[in-house]
């Protein structure tokens, strides 16, 4: 994967947007922004009705992810774009989410909903009507997606990068600043992780920095081993997917996780070291 | 207890719906930073809010809600706000913030 294949601009959405075989996606937490407008021809996931299991603390499994696409209409072979809100948090989970179960050709909307809203671009509230397919998904890949034990066993290991805001990172704040302060029953950071922000990443519209830029920061800014393997996490896995996006898709790294359960886990796991402070 | 039905509950992102801030927000030890954007006296409902630390480091962002409202719940401290809309044009202001307190910022653009 690269810049040109995982990337697409308005542009490019304008144009295709409507052909068959492309199937654009809107994903976000904040589910009524669809309903208010959305680019025409998006249909829309839910990051958490469609994507959670309902019940315990994790994904729809295989059959469930199945039974979505086919519902939404989408194919094995369409090309997905995803865009969202949030600068594509959403966007960007549910693009490695994708891969996880084994959708080869998708996309995002760089700078997604934001620039496309700050750029007064069109929006509509015609919901597409896509006929059901039969969607066949693979096994989660394992490769994608870091575990609390395999979290532990990377501590002063691999690169264990924590793209929280610095005072979640020191233990200051248990959470966004537009969020209530609660969550995890401890705050602070997984012990060696290095604090890179999700938003260094990304440009004040939304868009991906260079990848030149995108080096720099991780590696001569941050001290990133690009040698070893890295486990990115926040505090629920949406702002490291879109940290996994930038180091597995645009700068091609081949061994980076998601850790999903983040520090709304890791922050209550018993018995587990933490750091306090700033980064180093 | 905080408003925490306008959020998503155990989302990093976007309170549903942008941040209606007519009601009086129950801040409890909450630093709570919320106010309006407007333009020629009406609400901008398209358009984000940034929150901003030292050196304009990112700390949050949310959309404008419906009445042009954003709401934070911030550490106490100094913060730059930042607004974005369409056309190009922004407004930045410094706002306090401290535990307890819901610090009101109304900006035009």
């Amino acid at each position: 994967m690269s810049r040109s294949e995982a990337l697409v601009d308005a542009e490019w959405v304008e144009a295709h947007a409507g052909e068959p075989g492309v199937v654009l996606v809107e994903v976000d937490e904040d589910t009524s922004a669809y309903d208010k407008g959305h680019i025409p021809n998006a249909i829309r996931i839910d990051w958490k009705k469609d994507l959670q299991d309902p019940v315990r603390r994790d994904f729809v499994d295989r059959i469930g992810f199945e039974k979505l696409l086919s519902a939404r209409g989408i194919s094995n072979d369409d090309t997905v774009v995803l865009y969202g809100g949030n600068n594509n948090w959403f966007a960007a989970y549910a693009y490695w989410y994708f891969k996880l179960y084994g959708h080869h050709n998708v996309k995002l909307l760089d700078g997604g909903r934001k620039k496309w809203e700050l750029e007064s671009r069109e929006l509509t509230r015609d919901v597409p009507n896509r006929p059901a397919t039969a969607y066949q998904a693979s096994e989660q890949d394992a490769t994608l997606r870091a575990k609390r034990d395999e979290v532990l066993d990377a501590i002063g290991k691999r690169n264990l990068v924590d793209v929280r805001s610095p005072d979640e990172f020191s233990g200051r704040l248990l959470a966004p600043a537009h969020l209530p302060q609660e969550q995890a029953q401890r705050g602070g950071h997984i012990p060696t992780a290095r604090n890179v922000p999700w938003s260094k990443a990304a440009n004040e519209d939304g868009t991906f920095r260079s990848d030149d830029e995108l080096r720099t920061l991780y590696s001569d800014e941050a001290g990133l081993d690009f040698a070893k393997d890295t486990i990115a996490y926040c505090r629920i896995g949406e702002r490291s997917a879109h940290t996994w996006f930038v180091l597995h898709e645009l700068l091609e790294q081949p061994n980076v996780k998601n850790y999903d359960g983040s520090w709304t886990e890791y922050g209550s796991l018993v018995g587990v070291p933490i750091e306090l402070g700033d980064a180093r | 207890m905080t408003n925490a039905n306008q959020t998503s509950g155990d989302g990093c992102g976007a309170p549903a719906g942008g941040v209606p801030v007519a009601a009086a927000t129950d801040t409890g030890n909450q630093a709570v930073v919320e106010g309006h954007v407007l333009r020629d006296d009406a609400p901008v409902s398209t358009g984000y809010a940034r929150l901003l630390g030292t050196g304009d480091e990112f700390v949050a962002e949310v959309p404008l809600g419906e009445d042009g409202g954003f709401r934070f719940f911030a550490a106490p401290g100094t913060w730059t706000l930042r607004v974005l809309v369409p056309g190009g044009a922004r407004a930045d202001r410094s706002v306090s913030a401290e535990y307890g307190k819901v610090t009101k910022v109304e900006v035009t653009v």
